[in-house]
């Protein structure tokens, strides 16, 4: 008897406290565009917020790729385009963060296995609480329009 | 008296002619509605000399006879370079037959370390009418400057990787070689399709 109220505590305590800021996102479109010759693939997906308090993406990791971080393209008013490192990214509180092309994505590299159209790639992104949300990322053909 | 009418008369004949020249290059001008920016007269002809991704000395003169999309980029760019060439691949899609007179020219401006080999398997990984040009850097950056797209090389990240800021133009040159119009990235695929049919048509050819 003691032992079953100790395990419903234990269950229940993490309710009781605030909830995991991964509990609370919903992921959708999430897909990977496959390069050749084991380049550094681009990950994109929609992450939507249904918690009242915002969210903070700081990184992401896989078994399928030596590497997986979390970056921004962007482009200056003369044209150029540049890709940088980004340490965290907010999701509002009910609000959405889309990472998608020519803005923020995850650069993946170094596959520790040769993947082509179709597959699935499990993929963990961390937050700012040290919850975790995996993820099933569809690899699609390099030239696919998003 | 006679031969001052007779001036007066040669000279409205004249006026009018003009008019009519005038209204008829004007039409002509209304008949070219580019959607995208027109830079006839404002960049120069395509010319370079490089290596395509099959090992070969190739310059401009190879291309003589095709519609080309020049475009700047690297290998190692996982979002905006696919995305570009994705958004040429539909675009080419789009022209049906008429693609075989294009050709995308995508030029490494990281020849450290795009290989032909590599190259090679990124564009056709595209389009079948996509090139991979590269060559020495400095024949490269001659051609970066000759259409003034500026690029560098930031800093190393951890790993020997590093990232390359380019510029993300679309220089289209007719098949005579001659710089027409410039897109960019965000440039719709309707009016790439637009303006591609009409470079490929036999007024827009001129």
């Amino acid at each position: 008897m003691k032992r079953i109220v100790f395990l419903l505590v234990g269950a229940l305590l993490p309710l009781g406290v605030q909830a995991a800021q991964a509990d609370h996102i919903k992921a959708s479109h999430a897909w990977i565009r496959l390069l050749p010759a084991n380049l550094p693939a681009g990950g994109y997906v929609t992450l939507d917020n249904e918690s009242a308090s915002a969210a903070t993406l700081v990184s992401a990791h896989s078994a399928t790729y030596a590497s997986a971080m979390l970056h921004q393209s962007t482009q200056d008013p003369s044209g150029n385009s540049t890709m940088r490192m980004v340490e965290r990214v907010s999701i509002p509180a009910h609000g959405r963060l889309a990472l998608a092309p020519s803005g923020y994505h995850l650069m993946l590299e170094q596959a520790t296995h040769a993947l082509k159209p179709g597959d699935m790639v499990a993929i963990t992104l961390d937050f700012a609480d040290g919850s975790h949300l995996p993820v099933s990322f569809l690899v699609r053909p390099a030239n696919t329009s998003p | 008296m006679k031969l001052s009418r007779f001036a007066r008369l040669v000279c409205l004949s004249a006026m009018l002619i003009a008019g009519l020249l005038l209204a008829g290059c004007q039409r002509q001008e209304q008949a070219m509605p580019w959607e995208l920016t027109d830079i006839s007269g404002h960049m120069p002809d395509l010319a370079f000399h490089l290596t395509d991704d099959q090992g070969k000395a190739v310059s401009a003169a190879d291309y003589r006879g095709k519609v080309t999309l020049l475009y700047f980029g690297y290998t190692h760019c996982p979002d905006v370079c696919p995305l570009t060439l994705a958004h040429l691949h539909v675009v080419l899609q789009r022209l049906g037959p008429l693609a075989d007179d294009v050709r995308i020219l995508f030029v490494s401006v990281d020849p450290a370390r795009d290989t032909t080999e590599v190259l090679h398997q990124y564009v056709t990984a595209f389009d079948p009418h996509a090139v991979g040009l590269t060559g020495s850097p400095s024949d490269i950056e001659a051609l970066t400057k000759r259409y003034r797209a500026a690029f560098t090389r930031e800093p190393n990240k951890g790993g020997g990787g590093y990232d390359v800021s380019h510029s993300s133009g679309i220089y289209i040159f007719d098949a005579t070689g001659k710089a027409r119009l410039l897109a960019t990235p965000s440039d719709s695929q309707d009016k790439l399709v637009h303006d591609l049919h009409l470079l490929l048509s036999p007024a827009g050819a001129t």
